[in-house]
Protein backbone atom coordinates (compact mmCIF):
# COMPACT_ATOMS: atom_id res chain seq x y z
CA UNK A 1 0.00 0.00 0.00
CA UNK A 2 1.21 3.45 -0.92
CA UNK A 3 0.94 5.41 2.71
CA UNK A 4 2.57 8.58 1.47
CA UNK A 5 -0.55 8.42 -1.16
CA UNK A 6 -2.93 7.78 2.09
CA UNK A 7 -1.03 10.20 4.16
CA UNK A 8 -1.96 12.82 1.65
CA UNK A 9 -5.43 12.04 0.99
CA UNK A 10 -6.27 12.37 5.12
CA UNK A 11 -4.37 15.54 4.65
CA UNK A 12 -6.81 16.72 2.33
CA UNK A 13 -9.81 15.35 3.69
CA UNK A 14 -8.63 16.57 6.95
CA UNK A 15 -7.92 20.51 5.59
CA UNK A 16 -11.40 20.49 3.57
CA UNK A 17 -13.47 19.10 6.09
CA UNK A 18 -12.31 21.66 8.48
CA UNK A 19 -12.34 24.47 5.90
CA UNK A 20 -15.69 23.94 4.87
CA UNK A 21 -17.61 23.94 8.04
CA UNK A 22 -16.22 27.37 8.92
CA UNK A 23 -17.08 28.67 5.20
CA UNK A 24 -20.78 26.48 5.64
CA UNK A 25 -21.73 27.18 9.04
CA UNK A 26 -22.95 31.03 8.05
CA UNK A 27 -23.94 29.96 4.18
CA UNK A 28 -26.33 27.55 6.07
CA UNK A 29 -26.96 29.79 8.39
CA UNK A 30 -28.16 32.32 5.49
CA UNK A 31 -29.66 29.95 3.26
CA UNK A 32 -31.89 28.90 6.33
CA UNK A 33 -33.38 31.88 7.80
CA UNK A 34 -33.31 34.15 4.81
CA UNK A 35 -36.41 35.17 3.10
CA UNK A 36 -35.40 36.00 0.34
CA UNK A 37 -36.80 34.65 -3.08
CA UNK A 38 -34.12 34.09 -5.20
CA UNK A 39 -32.33 31.84 -2.21
CA UNK A 40 -32.99 28.79 -4.60
CA UNK A 41 -30.77 30.02 -7.15
CA UNK A 42 -27.86 29.80 -4.39
CA UNK A 43 -29.29 26.50 -3.81
CA UNK A 44 -28.67 25.38 -7.23
CA UNK A 45 -24.97 26.91 -7.17
CA UNK A 46 -24.11 24.82 -4.35
CA UNK A 47 -26.08 21.76 -5.37
CA UNK A 48 -24.01 21.71 -8.86
CA UNK A 49 -21.52 19.35 -8.01
CA UNK A 50 -24.07 16.85 -6.93
CA UNK A 51 -24.71 16.68 -10.67
CA UNK A 52 -21.27 17.96 -12.21
CA UNK A 53 -19.26 15.34 -13.96
CA UNK A 54 -16.10 15.46 -11.62
CA UNK A 55 -13.64 16.13 -14.72
CA UNK A 56 -16.14 18.81 -16.16
CA UNK A 57 -15.86 20.70 -12.36
CA UNK A 58 -11.91 20.05 -12.37
CA UNK A 59 -11.87 21.70 -15.74
CA UNK A 60 -13.06 24.50 -14.78
CA UNK A 61 -11.23 24.55 -11.72
CA UNK A 62 -7.87 24.23 -13.93
CA UNK A 63 -9.10 27.07 -15.72
CA UNK A 64 -9.70 28.69 -12.68
CA UNK A 65 -6.93 28.20 -10.81
CA UNK A 66 -4.52 28.30 -13.80
CA UNK A 67 -2.14 31.10 -14.50
CA UNK A 68 -4.77 32.75 -16.28
CA UNK A 69 -7.65 32.18 -14.16
CA UNK A 70 -8.85 34.70 -11.29
CA UNK A 71 -8.17 32.56 -8.67
CA UNK A 72 -4.85 31.49 -10.26
CA UNK A 73 -3.63 35.27 -11.05
CA UNK A 74 -4.32 36.39 -7.35
CA UNK A 75 -2.81 33.36 -6.58
CA UNK A 76 0.56 34.07 -8.26
CA UNK A 77 0.28 37.79 -7.69
CA UNK A 78 0.85 36.84 -4.15
CA UNK A 79 2.69 33.84 -3.48
CA UNK A 80 4.50 33.80 -7.04
CA UNK A 81 3.84 30.73 -8.23
CA UNK A 82 0.91 28.66 -10.12
CA UNK A 83 -1.99 26.57 -7.73
CA UNK A 84 -2.37 24.04 -10.67
CA UNK A 85 -0.88 21.30 -9.82
CA UNK A 86 -0.29 22.03 -6.35
CA UNK A 87 -1.82 21.05 -2.87
CA UNK A 88 -3.49 24.10 -2.18
CA UNK A 89 -4.94 23.55 -5.40
CA UNK A 90 -6.23 20.36 -4.90
CA UNK A 91 -7.55 21.89 -1.73
CA UNK A 92 -9.87 25.16 -3.35
CA UNK A 93 -11.06 22.16 -5.69
CA UNK A 94 -12.19 20.33 -3.21
CA UNK A 95 -13.86 22.96 -1.23
CA UNK A 96 -15.99 23.33 -4.07
CA UNK A 97 -16.46 19.43 -4.92
CA UNK A 98 -17.88 18.81 -1.69
CA UNK A 99 -19.55 22.02 -0.80
CA UNK A 100 -23.28 20.39 -0.81
CA UNK A 101 -21.90 17.27 1.56
CA UNK A 102 -21.31 20.31 4.17
CA UNK A 103 -23.85 22.70 3.65
CA UNK A 104 -26.99 20.51 3.03
CA UNK A 105 -27.10 18.76 6.42
CA UNK A 106 -26.42 21.59 7.86
CA UNK A 107 -29.30 23.65 6.54
CA UNK A 108 -31.33 20.89 7.27
CA UNK A 109 -31.01 20.24 10.79
CA UNK A 110 -30.93 24.67 10.87
CA UNK A 111 -34.21 24.14 9.63
CA UNK A 112 -35.54 21.42 11.91
CA UNK A 113 -34.87 23.55 14.62
CA UNK A 114 -37.84 24.99 16.85
CA UNK A 115 -38.42 28.62 15.61
CA UNK A 116 -39.90 29.37 19.00
CA UNK A 117 -36.35 28.58 20.51
CA UNK A 118 -34.87 31.64 18.81
CA UNK A 119 -37.88 34.05 19.63
CA UNK A 120 -37.32 32.97 22.81
CA UNK A 121 -33.63 33.77 23.13
CA UNK A 122 -34.60 37.08 21.35
CA UNK A 123 -37.10 37.84 23.80
CA UNK A 124 -34.60 36.84 26.66
CA UNK A 125 -32.02 39.53 25.11
CA UNK A 126 -29.58 37.31 23.44
CA UNK A 127 -28.23 38.86 20.13
CA UNK A 128 -28.02 36.52 16.76
CA UNK A 129 -24.61 35.45 17.61
CA UNK A 130 -25.45 34.65 21.18
CA UNK A 131 -28.43 32.78 20.01
CA UNK A 132 -26.50 30.83 17.22
CA UNK A 133 -23.54 29.77 19.42
CA UNK A 134 -26.08 28.96 22.72
CA UNK A 135 -29.31 27.58 21.16
CA UNK A 136 -28.36 26.74 17.37
CA UNK A 137 -25.22 24.84 16.85
CA UNK A 138 -25.52 22.73 20.23
CA UNK A 139 -29.04 21.88 18.93
CA UNK A 140 -27.81 20.99 15.87
CA UNK A 141 -24.92 19.48 16.44
CA UNK A 142 -25.75 16.06 14.33
CA UNK A 143 -26.12 18.31 11.56
CA UNK A 144 -22.21 19.18 11.98
CA UNK A 145 -20.70 15.90 12.76
CA UNK A 146 -22.59 14.74 9.79
CA UNK A 147 -21.55 18.07 7.07
CA UNK A 148 -17.92 17.11 8.80
CA UNK A 149 -18.03 13.77 8.14
CA UNK A 150 -19.39 13.14 5.37
CA UNK A 151 -17.43 16.37 3.39
CA UNK A 152 -14.28 14.19 4.60
CA UNK A 153 -15.38 10.86 3.36
CA UNK A 154 -16.06 12.77 0.42
CA UNK A 155 -13.26 14.37 -0.54
CA UNK A 156 -11.21 11.61 0.79
CA UNK A 157 -12.17 9.39 -2.21
CA UNK A 158 -12.39 11.87 -5.20
CA UNK A 159 -10.52 11.20 -8.47
CA UNK A 160 -11.86 12.98 -11.94
CA UNK A 161 -11.40 16.65 -10.00
CA UNK A 162 -7.83 15.65 -8.10
CA UNK A 163 -6.74 14.13 -11.74
CA UNK A 164 -7.38 17.72 -13.47
CA UNK A 165 -6.33 20.06 -11.49
CA UNK A 166 -3.32 17.98 -9.54
CA UNK A 167 -2.08 15.67 -12.23
CA UNK A 168 -0.15 12.87 -10.68
CA UNK A 169 2.60 14.00 -8.59
CA UNK A 170 4.07 11.99 -5.85
CA UNK A 171 3.41 12.88 -2.69
CA UNK A 172 1.76 16.75 -3.75
CA UNK A 173 -1.36 15.61 -6.00
CA UNK A 174 -0.91 11.85 -5.93
CA UNK A 175 -4.08 10.60 -3.62
CA UNK A 176 -5.15 7.25 -2.84
CA UNK A 177 -7.48 7.48 -5.71
CA UNK A 178 -5.31 8.58 -8.49
CA UNK A 179 -2.83 5.80 -6.30
CA UNK A 180 -5.38 3.20 -7.46
CA UNK A 181 -5.36 3.88 -10.64
CA UNK A 182 -1.97 4.12 -11.16
CA UNK A 183 -1.63 0.50 -9.73
CA UNK A 184 -4.38 -0.97 -11.87
CA UNK A 185 -3.29 0.39 -15.39
CA UNK A 186 0.45 -1.18 -14.27
CA UNK A 187 -1.91 -4.55 -13.65
CA UNK A 188 -0.51 -4.46 -9.74
CA UNK A 189 -4.07 -5.62 -9.12
CA UNK A 190 -2.87 -6.95 -5.27
CA UNK A 191 -1.88 -3.47 -4.48
CA UNK A 192 -4.75 -1.83 -6.08
CA UNK A 193 -6.88 -4.23 -3.84
CA UNK A 194 -5.45 -3.24 -0.96
CA UNK A 195 -6.51 1.00 -1.05
CA UNK A 196 -9.60 -0.06 -2.25
CA UNK A 197 -10.55 -2.38 0.20
CA UNK A 198 -8.96 0.36 2.58
CA UNK A 199 -11.35 3.14 1.08
CA UNK A 200 -13.96 0.93 1.57
CA UNK A 201 -13.60 0.24 4.85
CA UNK A 202 -13.54 3.84 5.60
CA UNK A 203 -16.97 4.55 3.71
CA UNK A 204 -18.41 2.44 5.85
CA UNK A 205 -17.41 3.32 9.12
CA UNK A 206 -18.03 6.86 7.93
CA UNK A 207 -21.70 6.50 6.86
CA UNK A 208 -21.95 4.09 10.16
CA UNK A 209 -21.39 7.26 12.15
CA UNK A 210 -23.73 9.35 10.31
CA UNK A 211 -26.81 7.34 10.32
CA UNK A 212 -25.36 6.24 14.31
CA UNK A 213 -25.63 9.95 15.50
CA UNK A 214 -28.55 11.05 13.22
CA UNK A 215 -30.68 9.50 10.74
CA UNK A 216 -33.08 12.26 9.85
CA UNK A 217 -30.51 14.66 8.87
CA UNK A 218 -28.90 13.33 5.34
CA UNK A 219 -30.47 10.27 4.36
CA UNK A 220 -31.00 8.05 1.06
CA UNK A 221 -33.08 6.07 2.97
CA UNK A 222 -37.24 6.43 3.08
CA UNK A 223 -38.24 8.09 6.94
CA UNK A 224 -39.88 5.51 9.00
CA UNK B 1 -49.83 50.89 31.30
CA UNK B 2 -49.08 49.32 27.82
CA UNK B 3 -50.82 51.12 24.69
CA UNK B 4 -51.80 49.04 21.55
CA UNK B 5 -53.23 50.22 18.83
CA UNK B 6 -52.41 47.73 15.56
CA UNK B 7 -53.37 46.82 12.31
CA UNK B 8 -51.95 43.15 11.13
CA UNK B 9 -52.72 40.76 8.25
CA UNK B 10 -51.95 37.35 9.73
CA UNK B 11 -53.32 33.87 8.17
CA UNK B 12 -54.67 31.43 10.16
CA UNK B 13 -54.40 27.82 8.19
CA UNK B 14 -53.12 27.57 4.74
CA UNK B 15 -56.11 29.58 2.83
CA UNK B 16 -57.53 31.28 5.30
CA UNK B 17 -55.73 35.67 6.28
CA UNK B 18 -57.38 37.83 8.44
CA UNK B 19 -56.68 40.95 9.86
CA UNK B 20 -55.79 41.88 13.56
CA UNK B 21 -57.40 45.62 14.04
CA UNK B 22 -57.23 46.51 17.97
CA UNK B 23 -56.68 49.26 19.83
CA UNK B 24 -56.62 48.73 23.81
CA UNK B 25 -54.99 49.64 26.77
CA UNK B 26 -53.57 46.98 29.16
CA UNK B 27 -52.76 48.52 33.20
CA UNK B 28 -50.91 47.10 35.56
CA UNK B 29 -52.12 43.12 36.77
CA UNK B 30 -54.09 40.83 34.50
CA UNK B 31 -55.44 40.85 31.33
CA UNK B 32 -57.07 37.83 29.71
CA UNK B 33 -57.56 37.98 25.67
CA UNK B 34 -59.88 35.16 25.51
CA UNK B 35 -60.64 33.61 21.39
CA UNK B 36 -60.71 30.65 20.02
CA UNK B 37 -57.55 29.75 17.65
CA UNK B 38 -57.67 31.50 14.76
CA UNK B 39 -58.60 34.82 16.62
CA UNK B 40 -55.05 36.58 16.53
CA UNK B 41 -54.17 36.26 19.70
CA UNK B 42 -50.96 34.88 19.26
CA UNK B 43 -49.87 37.10 16.41
CA UNK B 44 -51.14 40.38 18.90
CA UNK B 45 -48.51 38.72 21.38
CA UNK B 46 -45.82 38.19 18.86
CA UNK B 47 -46.36 42.05 17.38
CA UNK B 48 -45.77 43.43 21.28
CA UNK B 49 -43.39 41.23 22.32
CA UNK B 50 -41.43 42.22 18.22
CA UNK B 51 -41.48 38.98 16.79
CA UNK B 52 -44.41 40.54 14.17
CA UNK B 53 -44.30 43.44 12.69
CA UNK B 54 -47.58 45.51 12.19
CA UNK B 55 -48.59 46.98 9.11
CA UNK B 56 -49.68 50.32 10.58
CA UNK B 57 -49.98 51.30 14.28
CA UNK B 58 -48.24 52.51 17.44
CA UNK B 59 -47.16 50.35 20.19
CA UNK B 60 -46.53 52.15 23.47
CA UNK B 61 -44.77 51.42 26.99
CA UNK B 62 -45.52 54.40 29.71
CA UNK B 63 -43.90 57.14 27.73
CA UNK B 64 -41.44 54.48 25.36
CA UNK B 65 -42.38 54.12 21.77
CA UNK B 66 -41.44 50.23 20.98
CA UNK B 67 -43.28 50.57 17.49
CA UNK B 68 -45.19 53.08 14.92
CA UNK B 69 -45.27 52.58 11.43
CA UNK B 70 -45.44 55.97 10.70
CA UNK B 71 -42.47 56.80 11.92
CA UNK B 72 -40.36 53.55 11.12
CA UNK B 73 -39.57 53.22 15.31
CA UNK B 74 -39.79 49.05 15.80
CA UNK B 75 -37.31 47.74 18.90
CA UNK B 76 -36.23 44.27 18.20
CA UNK B 77 -37.16 42.01 20.69
CA UNK B 78 -34.14 42.46 22.45
CA UNK B 79 -34.66 45.72 23.31
CA UNK B 80 -38.00 45.92 24.56
CA UNK B 81 -37.56 43.65 28.01
CA UNK B 82 -40.74 41.56 27.40
CA UNK B 83 -41.55 38.29 28.85
CA UNK B 84 -42.63 36.22 27.03
CA UNK B 85 -44.02 32.12 27.64
CA UNK B 86 -44.96 31.14 24.81
CA UNK B 87 -47.44 27.99 23.94
CA UNK B 88 -44.96 25.43 23.46
CA UNK B 89 -42.95 27.07 26.56
CA UNK B 90 -39.68 26.58 24.27
CA UNK B 91 -37.74 25.83 27.19
CA UNK B 92 -33.86 25.20 25.69
CA UNK B 93 -33.78 21.45 25.57
CA UNK B 94 -30.27 21.15 25.90
CA UNK B 95 -29.68 23.42 28.95
CA UNK B 96 -30.53 22.37 32.80
CA UNK B 97 -33.36 24.33 34.33
CA UNK B 98 -30.85 26.85 36.09
CA UNK B 99 -29.06 27.50 32.91
CA UNK B 100 -32.69 28.11 31.06
CA UNK B 101 -33.28 30.51 33.59
CA UNK B 102 -29.50 32.27 33.72
CA UNK B 103 -29.94 32.19 30.08
CA UNK B 104 -31.56 36.21 29.94
CA UNK B 105 -29.12 37.69 32.66
CA UNK B 106 -26.24 36.54 31.76
CA UNK B 107 -24.94 40.33 31.50
CA UNK B 108 -25.10 40.27 35.41
CA UNK B 109 -22.72 39.95 37.73
CA UNK B 110 -22.27 36.31 38.94
CA UNK B 111 -23.75 37.31 42.64
CA UNK B 112 -26.64 39.28 40.82
CA UNK B 113 -27.46 36.06 38.64
CA UNK B 114 -27.53 34.15 42.04
CA UNK B 115 -29.68 35.79 43.99
CA UNK B 116 -32.06 36.46 41.51
CA UNK B 117 -32.61 32.48 40.58
CA UNK B 118 -32.63 31.45 43.93
CA UNK B 119 -35.53 33.85 44.44
CA UNK B 120 -37.41 32.87 41.28
CA UNK B 121 -36.63 28.99 42.04
CA UNK B 122 -38.18 29.56 45.92
CA UNK B 123 -41.30 31.42 44.10
CA UNK B 124 -42.22 28.91 41.62
CA UNK B 125 -40.96 25.90 43.87
CA UNK B 126 -38.86 24.07 41.77
CA UNK B 127 -35.72 24.48 43.75
CA UNK B 128 -34.96 21.06 43.55
CA UNK B 129 -35.23 20.80 39.76
CA UNK B 130 -32.02 23.49 38.98
CA UNK B 131 -30.07 20.73 37.66
CA UNK B 132 -32.28 18.80 35.54
CA UNK B 133 -32.88 19.01 31.41
CA UNK B 134 -36.43 20.11 30.67
CA UNK B 135 -36.96 16.81 29.07
CA UNK B 136 -36.81 15.27 32.56
CA UNK B 137 -39.72 17.21 33.65
CA UNK B 138 -43.28 17.03 34.15
CA UNK B 139 -45.65 19.32 32.26
CA UNK B 140 -46.42 21.57 35.22
CA UNK B 141 -42.58 21.88 36.08
CA UNK B 142 -41.86 23.10 32.47
CA UNK B 143 -44.48 25.16 32.87
CA UNK B 144 -42.75 26.80 35.89
CA UNK B 145 -39.83 26.99 34.89
CA UNK B 146 -40.91 29.26 31.65
CA UNK B 147 -42.88 31.13 34.23
CA UNK B 148 -39.47 31.55 35.86
CA UNK B 149 -37.09 32.29 33.04
CA UNK B 150 -39.23 34.97 31.90
CA UNK B 151 -39.80 37.08 35.37
CA UNK B 152 -35.87 36.51 36.46
CA UNK B 153 -35.39 39.68 33.26
CA UNK B 154 -37.79 41.37 35.67
CA UNK B 155 -39.75 42.41 32.54
CA UNK B 156 -41.60 45.60 31.93
CA UNK B 157 -44.75 43.25 30.11
CA UNK B 158 -45.32 39.96 30.67
CA UNK B 159 -47.02 38.20 28.14
CA UNK B 160 -48.47 34.43 28.17
CA UNK B 161 -49.29 32.38 25.49
CA UNK B 162 -52.12 29.74 27.18
CA UNK B 163 -49.38 29.26 30.08
CA UNK B 164 -51.94 26.67 31.84
CA UNK B 165 -53.13 24.07 29.14
CA UNK B 166 -53.02 20.81 29.99
CA UNK B 167 -52.75 21.42 33.51
CA UNK B 168 -55.39 19.79 36.08
CA UNK B 169 -57.57 22.55 38.38
CA UNK B 170 -55.30 22.27 41.48
CA UNK B 171 -52.22 22.57 39.48
CA UNK B 172 -53.24 25.72 37.66
CA UNK B 173 -54.82 27.65 40.54
CA UNK B 174 -51.37 26.87 42.51
CA UNK B 175 -49.30 28.48 39.69
CA UNK B 176 -51.84 31.41 39.17
CA UNK B 177 -51.12 32.59 43.13
CA UNK B 178 -47.69 32.26 42.94
CA UNK B 179 -47.57 34.68 39.63
CA UNK B 180 -50.02 36.74 41.31
CA UNK B 181 -47.92 37.26 44.71
CA UNK B 182 -45.14 37.58 42.32
CA UNK B 183 -47.13 40.39 40.55
CA UNK B 184 -48.53 41.90 43.43
CA UNK B 185 -44.85 43.28 44.34
CA UNK B 186 -43.91 44.07 40.21
CA UNK B 187 -47.41 45.93 38.84
CA UNK B 188 -46.61 45.26 35.33
CA UNK B 189 -49.23 44.25 33.15
CA UNK B 190 -49.82 40.59 32.67
CA UNK B 191 -51.69 39.66 28.77
CA UNK B 192 -52.83 36.15 29.54
CA UNK B 193 -54.32 34.21 26.20
CA UNK B 194 -56.65 31.84 26.30
CA UNK B 195 -59.24 29.90 24.64
CA UNK B 196 -60.30 27.86 27.62
CA UNK B 197 -63.52 29.01 29.33
CA UNK B 198 -62.13 27.71 32.60
CA UNK B 199 -59.25 29.33 32.79
CA UNK B 200 -61.23 32.68 32.75
CA UNK B 201 -63.61 31.62 35.09
CA UNK B 202 -60.19 30.68 37.77
CA UNK B 203 -58.78 34.36 36.41
CA UNK B 204 -61.63 36.14 36.93
CA UNK B 205 -59.68 39.08 35.35
CA UNK B 206 -60.95 41.66 32.71
CA UNK B 207 -61.55 39.92 29.61
CA UNK B 208 -60.61 40.94 26.28
CA UNK B 209 -62.76 38.69 23.78
CA UNK B 210 -61.49 38.35 20.37
CA UNK B 211 -62.82 37.13 17.47
CA UNK B 212 -61.37 37.16 13.71
CA UNK B 213 -58.96 39.32 14.75
CA UNK B 214 -61.15 42.08 16.60
CA UNK B 215 -62.17 42.84 19.97
CA UNK B 216 -65.41 41.89 20.06
CA UNK B 217 -65.89 42.59 23.78
CA UNK B 218 -64.39 43.86 27.02
CA UNK B 219 -65.17 43.33 30.77
CA UNK B 220 -65.25 41.37 33.32
CA UNK B 221 -65.90 37.39 32.71
CA UNK B 222 -69.49 37.79 34.02
CA UNK B 223 -70.85 40.26 31.78
CA UNK B 224 -68.65 38.51 28.55
CA UNK B 225 -68.57 35.46 28.70
CA UNK B 226 -71.80 34.52 30.66
CA UNK B 227 -74.21 36.19 28.49
CA UNK B 228 -72.46 37.07 25.35
CA UNK B 229 -74.05 39.56 23.07
CA UNK B 230 -72.70 37.63 19.70
CA UNK B 231 -73.25 34.32 18.07
CA UNK B 232 -69.49 33.84 17.33
CA UNK B 233 -68.48 34.64 21.00
CA UNK B 234 -71.39 32.47 22.26
CA UNK B 235 -69.79 29.31 20.42
CA UNK B 236 -66.19 30.62 21.62
CA UNK B 237 -67.43 30.78 25.48
CA UNK B 238 -68.60 27.02 25.03
CA UNK B 239 -72.42 27.67 24.53
CA UNK B 240 -73.36 24.60 22.82
CA UNK B 241 -77.37 25.54 22.10
CA UNK B 242 -77.76 28.42 19.69
CA UNK B 243 -81.62 28.80 18.65
CA UNK B 244 -82.68 30.85 15.95
CA UNK B 245 -85.94 32.30 16.52
CA UNK B 246 -88.42 36.09 16.83
CA UNK B 247 -89.67 38.00 19.67
CA UNK B 248 -93.05 37.50 19.54
CA UNK B 249 -94.16 39.08 23.14
CA UNK B 250 -92.17 41.53 25.79
CA UNK B 251 -93.96 41.80 29.08
CA UNK B 252 -92.25 44.18 30.98
CA UNK B 253 -93.43 43.48 34.30
CA UNK B 254 -91.99 40.43 34.64
CA UNK B 255 -89.16 41.30 32.72
CA UNK B 256 -89.16 38.68 30.29
CA UNK B 257 -89.82 37.74 26.98
CA UNK B 258 -90.97 35.07 25.05
CA UNK B 259 -89.33 34.17 21.54
CA UNK B 260 -90.89 31.73 19.15
CA UNK B 261 -88.29 29.14 18.26
CA UNK B 262 -87.99 28.89 14.11
CA UNK B 263 -89.65 26.48 12.17
CA UNK B 264 -92.64 26.69 14.75
CA UNK B 265 -90.75 24.04 17.04
CA UNK B 266 -92.15 26.31 20.04
CA UNK B 267 -91.73 28.95 22.08
CA UNK B 268 -88.88 29.99 25.37
CA UNK B 269 -89.01 32.19 28.11
CA UNK B 270 -86.18 34.58 28.04
CA UNK B 271 -85.12 37.57 30.23
CA UNK B 272 -85.51 41.04 28.39
CA UNK B 273 -82.81 41.84 26.22
CA UNK B 274 -81.86 44.13 23.74
CA UNK B 275 -84.59 42.97 21.06
CA UNK B 276 -87.98 43.71 20.63
CA UNK B 277 -91.08 42.16 19.24
CA UNK B 278 -90.48 41.23 15.57
CA UNK B 279 -87.19 41.00 15.95
CA UNK B 280 -84.88 37.80 14.82
CA UNK B 281 -82.48 36.94 17.70
CA UNK B 282 -80.64 33.99 18.63
CA UNK B 283 -80.82 31.91 21.89
CA UNK B 284 -77.53 30.66 23.12
CA UNK B 285 -77.75 28.38 26.02
CA UNK B 286 -75.67 26.08 27.67
CA UNK B 287 -75.82 22.17 27.34
CA UNK B 288 -75.41 21.85 31.19
CA UNK B 289 -78.09 24.11 32.17
CA UNK B 290 -80.83 22.27 31.01
CA UNK B 291 -82.37 19.30 33.02
CA UNK B 292 -83.95 16.53 31.24
CA UNK B 293 -86.95 14.62 33.15
CA UNK B 294 -88.60 11.18 32.14
CA UNK B 295 -92.10 12.50 32.84
CA UNK B 296 -93.90 15.41 31.95
CA UNK B 297 -92.82 17.73 34.72
CA UNK B 298 -95.25 19.84 36.93
CA UNK B 299 -94.92 21.97 39.66
CA UNK B 300 -91.58 23.71 38.53
CA UNK B 301 -90.22 27.14 38.99
CA UNK B 302 -88.64 27.10 35.66
CA UNK B 303 -90.75 28.30 32.87
CA UNK B 304 -89.42 26.32 29.38
CA UNK B 305 -90.85 22.94 29.25
CA UNK B 306 -90.21 20.92 25.48
CA UNK B 307 -90.88 17.52 24.88
CA UNK B 308 -88.94 15.62 22.39
CA UNK B 309 -87.23 12.11 22.29
CA UNK B 310 -83.56 11.26 23.03
CA UNK B 311 -81.74 10.84 19.56
CA UNK B 312 -78.48 9.92 20.21
CA UNK B 313 -76.47 9.32 23.66
CA UNK B 314 -72.44 9.93 24.06
CA UNK B 315 -69.92 9.54 26.91
CA UNK B 316 -67.23 12.40 26.73
CA UNK B 317 -65.13 11.78 29.39
CA UNK B 318 -67.58 12.78 33.06
CA UNK B 319 -70.00 14.00 31.13
CA UNK B 320 -73.17 11.89 29.44
CA UNK B 321 -73.97 14.31 25.90
CA UNK B 322 -77.24 13.96 25.13
CA UNK B 323 -78.59 14.91 21.62
CA UNK B 324 -82.63 15.36 21.78
CA UNK B 325 -84.85 16.12 18.77
CA UNK B 326 -87.49 18.61 20.27
CA UNK B 327 -88.32 19.46 16.37
CA UNK B 328 -84.82 21.75 16.62
CA UNK B 329 -81.67 19.69 18.13
CA UNK B 330 -80.88 20.05 21.86
CA UNK B 331 -77.29 19.23 23.33
CA UNK B 332 -77.43 18.30 26.92
CA UNK B 333 -75.14 17.52 29.23
CA UNK B 334 -75.94 15.18 32.59
CA UNK B 335 -74.09 12.61 34.75
CA UNK B 336 -73.20 8.68 33.14
CA UNK B 337 -75.01 8.11 36.45
CA UNK B 338 -77.93 10.78 35.65
CA UNK B 339 -77.88 8.49 32.13
CA UNK B 340 -78.09 5.28 33.62
CA UNK B 341 -80.94 5.88 35.97
CA UNK B 342 -82.99 7.70 33.78
CA UNK B 343 -82.04 4.17 31.25
CA UNK B 344 -81.84 6.73 28.80
CA UNK B 345 -81.22 5.85 25.06
CA UNK B 346 -82.39 6.53 21.32
CA UNK B 347 -86.20 7.07 20.80
CA UNK B 348 -86.84 7.47 24.14
CA UNK B 349 -89.22 10.34 24.80
CA UNK B 350 -87.83 13.40 27.43
CA UNK B 351 -88.79 16.46 28.54
CA UNK B 352 -86.31 19.30 28.67
CA UNK B 353 -86.67 22.12 31.24
CA UNK B 354 -84.98 25.33 31.05
CA UNK B 355 -84.65 28.04 33.42
CA UNK B 356 -85.67 31.80 32.11
CA UNK B 357 -82.39 32.98 33.07
CA UNK B 358 -80.35 30.29 31.56
CA UNK B 359 -81.74 31.69 28.15
CA UNK B 360 -79.02 34.28 26.69
CA UNK B 361 -80.00 36.93 24.04
CA UNK B 362 -77.04 37.29 21.16
CA UNK B 363 -76.87 39.23 18.34
CA UNK B 364 -76.52 37.21 14.72
CA UNK B 365 -73.71 39.08 14.11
Amino acid sequence: MNAEALLLSLRLAGTVSVVLLILSLPLAYWLSFTRWRGKFLIESIIALPLVLPPTVLGFYALLALGPRGAIGRFWQALSGHSLAFTFAGLVIASLVYSLPFAVQPLVASFEGLDRRLLDAAAVLGASRARAFFRVILPLAWPGVITAGVLSFAHTLGEFGVVLMVGGNLAGITRTISIDIYDRVQALDYAGAHQTALLLLLISFVVLSIVYGVNRRIWSPWPKR
Amino acid sequence: MLSVNIRKTYSAGPAASFQLQISEEFAPGFTVIFGPSGAGKSTLLDCIAGLAAPEEGVIRLADDVLFDAAQRISLTPQERGMGYVFQSLALFPHLTVEQNIAFGIERKTRTEQKKRIDRVLAAFRIQGLAGRKPGKLSGGEKQRVALARSLVTEPRVLLLDEPLTGLDAGLRKALLEDLREWNSANQVPILYVTHNREEVDALGERVVALLDGHVRESGLPRAVLDAPRSVALAQAAGFENLLAGRVVEERAADGVMRVALEGEHGELEVPLGFAEPGDAVEIAIRAGDILLAREAPHGLSARNVIPGTVEKLETRGAIAVVTVNAGVKFLVNVTPGAARSLELRPQLPVWLVVKTHSCHLVNRH
